[in-house]
């Protein structure tokens, strides 16, 4: 039965002055948009399969192709949006779960916008980072509540583990299976020339990605993909994954049909058969049994390896933070509402969780109160796109931040969010041989690299202005930030003052 | 010398140095124009080979002991002393197609437009030829020779 309720997204216009019949779009568009028709010699575009990744428009070598969102308006409706009624359409026409990628796209408001930063005036002195030492320096593990020392002085505390990161941002988990290979591999590469880490997700620890491991945090999710006591011992950290911000609450599942021999090699199950992760880890009900699990991987690790967990930002995210660190993680990630993922249910993606200005506000409040903020790093996670973001929520109280959606876009991603279809024409998302060579692994790793690099200098610029040399010095400091367009619950919560005050 | 060099893994198969490769040998050199009134006349002396999810563009490899300058009877094919490309004299070309016999890479083509050889000059005058330049996937790349 033809779909005919369902309308194009997007509309491809060519312009028959420009186009050069070079079939270049044909060749690129996995979802055969376009169309070489031989007798005509002439491409024809079919709208109704376009995504809108521009793949074919940024290919076109003469700036043929043009595309738009379709302009067919419904009667005006405040509450039966279009994409409401679409989604109707589509369900009523298929009466399944309604399926996405990437992150929440939803007009919530984004907290970041409305903190704004503070700099030195007259008073207090900035810094001119180009001049002069500025510290992104940042450790992440267990810190001693105090230091002791021997009679002669001689410092006594030993630190536990530690990650060292030259750039306060990491890569944050995207499993072999959701990426591509190339992807994967880029973002160990760029981790690792930059001085930070990625994150493997569930997807286990490739045997090319190998020599990167010193610069990769291995997860153990509730799937168990990959694990085994060296996938444990080759990573910097191992992060146990309870949750993450696109679909707390919620498992993955990889289809069979992307199980290649590779990925069935790194995931350690068999070719062909779907990766299923469930929703819970089927031993971790209580905190007690997440305590298990942490120092199960502490002791085969020999305690060498910070271990975290990482929990979806949902509500009570300050006791569960809590009972995480008393648990015994080193650090504790926190992926807010806005996280990104492969593949969602769209009603859970838009709906579930809090947002991680919240969830960090309250978090590094209560791990304050309690005492025991030193005991676990935090990581923030949930679309962070800017170094203005990444420097917010460190005032804010984190430690460091993981960007996911932030590093794929530098690598191409145009958020068209069908990683779900495998279809991935910027070679990211998929797993199909013809579209993986697209993203050349030395190209998406020098991208990747300037782009942390341009964060770390952006955010030396910021810390200057505010006269900081050292990023220790901003952690915390809620005093360098101020709220606008905020309740005063709000800024009750966010733990800031009004601007002005 | 400069040598192109073909990475197989990273070629996506688009064909966009063929586009390019046709307009650097165009008349006009501009692509909308080229394509419009030479697309028939003039070839792009690069070549994709494509196989399934496989692909690799090729053109003259330059060889250091080029068999279509041996092949050659006229003394048309030759190495620019400069530059060391293996070069096609097409006013001393006459068409015998023995360069073509000889190429083991099978990158010199009937040309369109007289009865001369067609085949990779390197782009004379530019420091990069086009095809390395428009390349969205670093899979053509100029590299200096490992010999040397």
């Amino acid at each position: 039965m033809p779909e005919w309720l369902t309308q194009p997204d997007f509309l491809v216009e060519r312009d028959p002055e420009r186009c050069i019949q070079c079939e270049v779009c044909v060749r690129q568009c996995a979802n055969e948009v376009h169309e070489f028709d031989a007798e005509l010699r002439e491409v024809f575009s079919d709208s109704a399969a376009c995504v809108g990744c521009h793949r074919c428009a940024s290919l076109c070598p003469t700036d043929a192709i043009s595309i738009r969102e379709v302009e067919l308006e419904f009667r005006t409706n405040a509450n039966w949006s279009p994409q409401v009624i679409r989604n109707i359409y589509r369900q009523a026409e298929q009466g399944g779960v309604l399926l996405t990628g990437m992150g929440n796209p939803e007009g919530l408001p984004i907290y970041w916008d409305r903190m704004l930063l503070n700099a030195s005036q007259v008073t207090n002195p900035s810094i001119d980072p180009l001049r002069e030492p500025m510290e992104l320096f940042t450790q992440l593990g267990k810190k001693p509540a105090r230091l002791e020392f021997a009679e002669d002085g001689a410092l006594q505390t030993q630190i536990g583990p530690q990650l060292e990161l030259k750039v306060p941002v990491m890569f944050s988990a995207m499993s072999y299976g959701s990426i591509s290979y190339n992807a994967s591999e880029a973002l160990a590469r760029a981790a690792h020339e930059v001085g930070t880490y990625a994150n493997t997700g569930e997807g286990g620890l490739h045997e090319h990605i190998k020599p990167y491991a010193d610069n990769m945090i291995v997860q153990v999710a509730s799937g168990r993909f990959g694990v085994d006591v060296d996938y444990l011992n080759a990573a910097a950290a191992i992060e146990i994954k309870i949750g993450q911000g696109a679909k707390p609450g919620i498992g993955g599942h990889l289809p069979g049909e992307k199980v290649s021999a590779d990925i069935s090699a790194t995931r350690m199950i068999p070719e062909g058969t779907d990766a299923i992760s469930p929703a819970p880890h089927h031993d971790i009900y209580s905190i007690e049994d997440l305590r298990q699990l942490i120092y199960a991987i502490k002791e085969a690790t020999r305690y060498t390896k910070p271990v975290g967990v990482k929990i979806a930002a949902v509500h009570h995210i300050a006791a569960i933070a809590s009972g995480a660190v008393r648990a015994g993680a080193d650090f504790v990630a926190i992926d807010g509402y806005r996280g990104g993922t492969g593949a969602a249910p769209t009603m859970i993606r838009n709906n579930v969780g809090i947002p991680i200005e919240f969830a960090l506000a309250a978090v590094d409040a209560r791990l304050r109160e309690e005492g025991i903020r030193h005991d676990a790093s935090l990581i923030v996670a949930g679309s962070f796109r800017c170094a203005a973001d990444v420097v917010k929520a460190i005032a804010l109280g984190a430690d460091a931040c993981y960007i996911g959606t932030a590093a794929l876009v530098a690598m191409g991603c145009h958020l068209c969010q069908k990683c779900y279809t495998g279809k991935c024409n910027w070679g990211i998302a998929t797993q199909d041989p013809y579209l993986t060579r697209r993203l050349n692994t030395n190209i998406a790793t020098r991208r990747l690299t300037n782009l942390l690099q341009s964060w770390g200098h952006e955010i030396q610029e910021i810390m200057g202005g505010m006269g900081i040399n050292a990023i220790e010095s901003l952690r915390g400091n809620r005093d360098h930030l101020r709220g606008v367009n905020l309740s005063d619950r709000e800024l009750q919560v966010l733990g800031i003052q009004m601007a002005g005050e | 010398m400069k040598r192109i060099r073909i990475y197989e893994e990273h070629c996506i198969g688009c064909g966009l140095c063929e586009v390019h490769c046709l307009v650097q040998h165009s008349r006009s050199r501009k692509i909308i124009r080229a394509f419009r009134e030479e697309r028939d006349t003039v070839l792009p002396r690069v070549q994709v080979e494509r196989d399934g999810y496989l692909s690799f563009a090729l053109q003259c490899r330059h060889c250091d002991d080029a068999l279509c300058i041996e092949a050659c009877m006229t003394g048309a094919m030759y190495r620019d002393p400069e530059t060391g490309a293996v070069l096609c004299d097409t006013d001393r070309c006459v068409g015998c197609w023995m360069c073509i016999m000889a190429c083991p890479a099978g990158a010199i083509q009937r040309g369109t437009e007289g009865k001369v050889a067609s085949k990779c000059d390197l782009c004379i005058g530019q420091d990069v030829p086009v095809c390395v330049i428009n390349c969205p996937n670093e899979a053509i790349v100029l590299e200096d020779d490992d010999d040397e």
